[in-house]
């Protein structure tokens, strides 16, 4: 199949640096109305910047036209579904774009004394008391900025809990199944990697983890539902045999989406939960942030915490304000602080709408549709009879989401699943996630979320089989594809091998 | 069925059949018993989008903003004026909605504005690469001792404590975890102690880290202080201010290996702390060592220019264990306002912003300085924030004279001795563009009554004052 060329491909890439001429602008400095001294009597030209930063020079119209004309050669959430495994995307409700943008949110200062900024203060606490609840954990730290960050944070919980206990251990047990983010952050944090097997289930290889679980090991991080986006139903025997040689569970929330309401990770023995607050609970993923991971630990593990944390007082302050909530520091076990201020309050802010929204039983009902959608979806592939070609990675019920394997499909029709992925973009919709987990040989993990129709997961189906249809007849034009998008396959090799990481001017 | 989910109960029958169970219980079956809950949780009940909203906005009118008083706060975050441009597009959904650009072809859009942002931040710097952002500024330079880590495994971190105190915590809480000792460095006269500095660093300093200008505003000699540095090979890491790169020496150009900083003044919102970005920009020689995502250009089979996220070997989903950070989502809607800003401010908006800030920020030292009992705390050349000490015995005095303006509607600055208790009674003031001589009048007038009421309140119950 050969396309002409669309009028969006057409419309080459200009990058803001090859726009504008010298001395447009679109900002005008406010007057300077205090006595102007010469800049010398105020910095020493030895300290002051000799050559000017070639910063674009464009009136506000190009600056608009610009972004706007570069906006539209991205996919996007709002224009169409984007089943991305493990990335949870669920729509993001405008409301809470309003009430974040709302000045005492948006503007306030995050020094701002805490007597005079007792709503933030109260929106975190209450935020902290609805996490604790959904994760089965008694204490909250809001402070870490992302998934990784909250990881991060849970490995130092660990350190510092077995350190105060006298004791150095040396190692992390990760399944073969887990993010990336896992082993990463187990070097940050001073440990080493130890991998767990995963059994003929798709869970937990019990024997392997009894084989590795030994007084070396300080924690066990996991996922559950894990990357495979099966529930090991061994999770509680799994939690016993890491307590019993002293070690910590970590549970990974980037799948929490699949249980809120249904099943607690505290109940089930871990005791550190990292939330995101990105996938669950609505915050936009920006393009790649920001997010939020704040993190949820047992009474263990309270004292560790990274400080400020939030205190309710008793009485006012001197200067007679009410200050019941409080921001603590005197936290002398804390790990610390793992960022500036408070966190990324503003995902606090939608995070709290969000739960505001749907309460207990609509907190629920999103897991359980989530849960709903994602068998539905995987049925749906069967009864088109995808699934010959690319059949569940572990024939069980899901949860939240599915791996499927492409095995079958590249040794019958000669496209991988880079190729599947590829053409769906000429279908419009977003890519599954690819080559995750890594144990699944071609590897396609669909994740629809709750947000999504019968009618859209039912098109969804139809596309995928329409594609193997069409490559059993032409598998060139999967593995040619994508053919309409604003540009088409990219020279990934190349840009690796010669760098060209900004513009040259 | 809440408003945020579609399943009618006829779609759930048709589903459930289809799949081919009675309920939607039974697809939790695989959960045992004992962990599976029957009772809902404790929390209230749903509510509808004007409750919440309203809900939401009397929790934003307990908070006193920056448009609720005048503000010289500052000590990290600043209140820049966010042009209009920017909500908009930010707003967008484009921008908004995806996640990161694992599909290229699709997120062209993202790609490019990762790549013009690096461009703008390498710009501002001196650095010769940046990645597409970090989560915040203090958790970018303690990512900074990860890379020199791996770049030489030495123990120690030398630290100038002129560096932001959250970010010197950040570092210490990091360091720990990979086994490295932080040593701080004092401040004579505002600035980092050279002697302290130069005989601190020594073979074993991995790398060594200042803030340039630093938390009492001050504006660090960074040239001399990168020398002793460089003669023990240790990396050098500037924190740096990026509104003050229109006046003050880029980093890059004295020769740094590692440009870090807070993003919030490039086009974003206080947001009582965050989402901002932190940036991070690297000496060429560093470029397979920097943590997070970077995009690069390249072309399509058809030779149209395109970008892609590059560099990925270096990365947790590809490297594990071995990457050179744990960074998945970093910052990316907020390093979008960070160069759209960069954009509507222009070349020559960056030196006059600057300017303004530095002459206004002179003026308030100077009107300040004129109350009776108000020294400068140093005497260095500072940019938008300066130190003063207020001539009061401790740090609860301070408090109370904040308290005292802020009865007023004005909001002094930050009390020093929160984080430094060597100047008990300083007071960080910081002067953005959005205030007038008439605020810094006011300032001085309203601080000037405080200081005398707390005198004489400190007189009338014998409490020495100074």
């Amino acid at each position: 199949m050969s396309a002409s060329e669309t009028a969006m491909q057409r419309d080459r890439a200009v990058t803001i640096f090859e726009k504008g001429a010298p001395g447009r602008r679109a900002f005008q400095p406010p007057p300077l109305d205090v006595p102007e001294r010469p800049l010398d009597e105020l910095v020493p030209a030895r300290l002051r910047r000799k050559q000017p930063a070639r910063l674009p020079e464009v009136s506000e119209p190009e600056l608009v036209r610009h972004y706007v004309r570069v906006s539209r050669r991205n996919f996007d959430l709002d224009s169409g579904f984007y089943p991305l495994g493990s990335c949870t995307m669920k729509h993001n409700p405008r409301l809470h774009e309003r009430v974040a943008g709302l000045a005492g949110h948006a503007r306030l200062h995050p020094l701002q004394d805490p007597a005079r900024a007792q709503g933030a203060l109260a929106l975190m606490w209450n935020l902290e008391r609805a996490l604790s609840e959904i994760a089965g954990l008694p204490y909250v730290s809001l402070q870490p900025s992302a998934g990784s960050h909250g990881e991060l944070a849970g490995v130092l919980l660990t350190r510092a809990y077995h350190a105060d206990h006298g004791e150095a251990r040396r190692t992390v047990l990760t399944p073969d199944t887990a993010h990336g983010t896992n082993p990463a952050t187990v070097s940050m944090a001073g440990y080493e990697v130890v991998k767990v097997g995963t059994n003929a289930a798709g869970g937990v290889d019990i024997d392997d983890l009894r084989a590795k679980a030994d007084r070396d090991v300080a924690c066990l991080m996991l996922t559950n539902p894990n990357t495979l986006g099966l529930f090991d139903p061994n999770i509680e025997e799994i939690a016993q045999i890491v307590h019993d040689v002293g070690a910590t569970v970590y549970y990974d929330g980037a799948n929490l989406n699949a249980v809120m309401g249904i099943s607690r990770p505290g109940d089930m023995g871990f005791d550190i939960v990292h939330f995101n607050l990105h996938k669950s609970f609505t915050q936009p993923h920006g393009g790649g942030g920001p997010g939020s991971g704040p993190i949820a630990v047992s009474a263990r593990i309270e004292p560790y915490l990274p400080r400020p944390v939030i205190v309710r007082r008793g009485g006012g302050e001197s200067n007679g304000s009410a200050r019941e909530l409080d921001l603590d520091y005197d936290r002398p076990k804390s790990i610390g602080r793992l960022r500036g201020f408070q966190g990324n309050y503003g995902c606090f802010v939608r995070a709290y709408a969000y739960i505001c929204s749907l309460g207990a039983s609509g907190l629920r009902d999103a897991s359980e549709t989530a849960v709903l959608n994602a068998n539905y979806l995987l049925a749906r592939l069967r009864e088109l009879g995808v699934c010959e070609l690319l059949p569940p990675a572990y024939d069980r019920v899901c949860m939240h989401e599915f791996a499927l394997t492409g095995a079958p499909m590249r040794s019958q029709l000669g496209i991988r699943t880079l190729d599947l992925a590829k053409r769906l973009l000429d279908y419009g919709y977003h890519p599954p996630t690819v080559y995750f987990p890594l144990l699944v040989e071609e590897a396609l993990l669909i994740e629809p979320t709750e947000t999504e129709t019968k009618e859209t997961l039912d098109g969804f189906a139809e596309a995928v089989a329409e594609i193997l249809r069409e490559a059993r007849e032409d598998p060139e034009i999967a593995r040619g594809a994508p053919y309409s998008t604003p540009v088409r396959r990219l020279d990934e090799a190349g840009a690796a091998k010669r760098p060209v990481l900004r513009q040259a001017l | 069925m809440s408003r945020y989910t579609a399943v009618t109960d006829d779609d759930r029958r048709a589903m459930l059949a289809t799949i081919g169970v009675a309920s939607v219980d039974e697809l939790f079956a695989e959960i045992p018993e004992a962990v599976r809950r029957t009772e809902p949780l404790e929390l209230p009940e749903g509510l509808g989008e004007a409750e919440v909203y309203a809900h939401l906005r009397g929790l934003a009118a307990r908070n006193t903003s920056v448009e609720d008083e005048i503000s010289f706060l500052g000590a990290g975050m600043y209140d820049h004026y966010v042009p209009a441009v920017i909500d908009m597009l930010m707003g967008r959904s484009e921008f908004l909605t995806p996640y990161t650009p694992y599909q290229p072809e699709i997120s062209q859009g993202g790609l490019q504005v990762m790549f013009e942002y690096q461009t703008a931040i390498c710009e501002l710097t001196g650095m010769d690469v940046s990645n597409a952002s970090y989560y915040e500024g203090p958790s970018a330079l303690a990512a900074a001792a990860y890379l020199a880590k791996l770049t030489n495994g030495r123990g120690a971190l030398v630290i100038s404590r002129g560096v932001h105190p959250h970010a010197r915590e950040t570092l210490r809480t990091l360091a720990e975890g990979y086994g490295m000792k932080v040593v701080e460095i004092p401040l004579v006269d505002g600035v980092t102690d050279p002697a302290a500095w130069a005989s601190a660093i020594d073979d074993g300093v991995s790398a060594v880290f200042v803030s340039q200008p630093n938390f009492l505003g001050a504006v660090e000699d960074l040239e001399a202080l990168i020398g002793p540095a460089r003669a023990h090979q240790a990396l050098v890491v500037c924190s740096a201010d990026p509104l003050a790169l229109g006046i003050i020496e880029a980093p890059g150009v004295l020769g740094v290996d590692v440009c870090v900083g807070e993003g919030q003044t490039l086009g974003n919102r206080l947001d009582f702390g965050g989402p901002s970005f932190g940036f991070f920009a690297v000496r060429a020689e560093h470029m397979r060592r920097l943590p997070g995502r970077v995009a690069g250009e390249t072309v399509d089979v058809d030779g149209r220019r395109g970008f892609v996220l590059t560099l990925q070997t270096r990365e947790q989903h590809i490297r594990r264990e071995k990457a050179t950070s744990n960074i998945c989502t970093a910052q990316a809607l907020n390093a979008l306002a960070g160069v759209v800003y960069l954009s509507w401010l222009g070349r020559r908006g960056l030196v006059e912003l600057g300017e303004l800030l530095l002459q206004r920020t002179a003026y308030a030292r100077e009107a300040l300085a004129g109350i009776d009992g108000v020294t400068p705390l140093h005497s260095q050349p500072v940019v938008r924030e300066f130190a003063v000490s207020l001539g009061l015995p401790d740090l609860a005095s301070v408090r109370r004279v904040i308290a005292r303006c802020a009865a007023e509607q004005v909001n002094p600055g930050y009390a020093l001795g929160l984080d430094y208790p060597e100047h008990a009674d300083g007071l960080l003031v910081a002067v953005t563009e959005q205030r007038s001589r008439a605020d810094i009048d006011m300032l001085a007038d309203v601080l000037g009554r405080a200081l005398v009421s707390e005198r004489a309140a400190a007189a009338a119950q014998g409490r020495e004052a100074t």
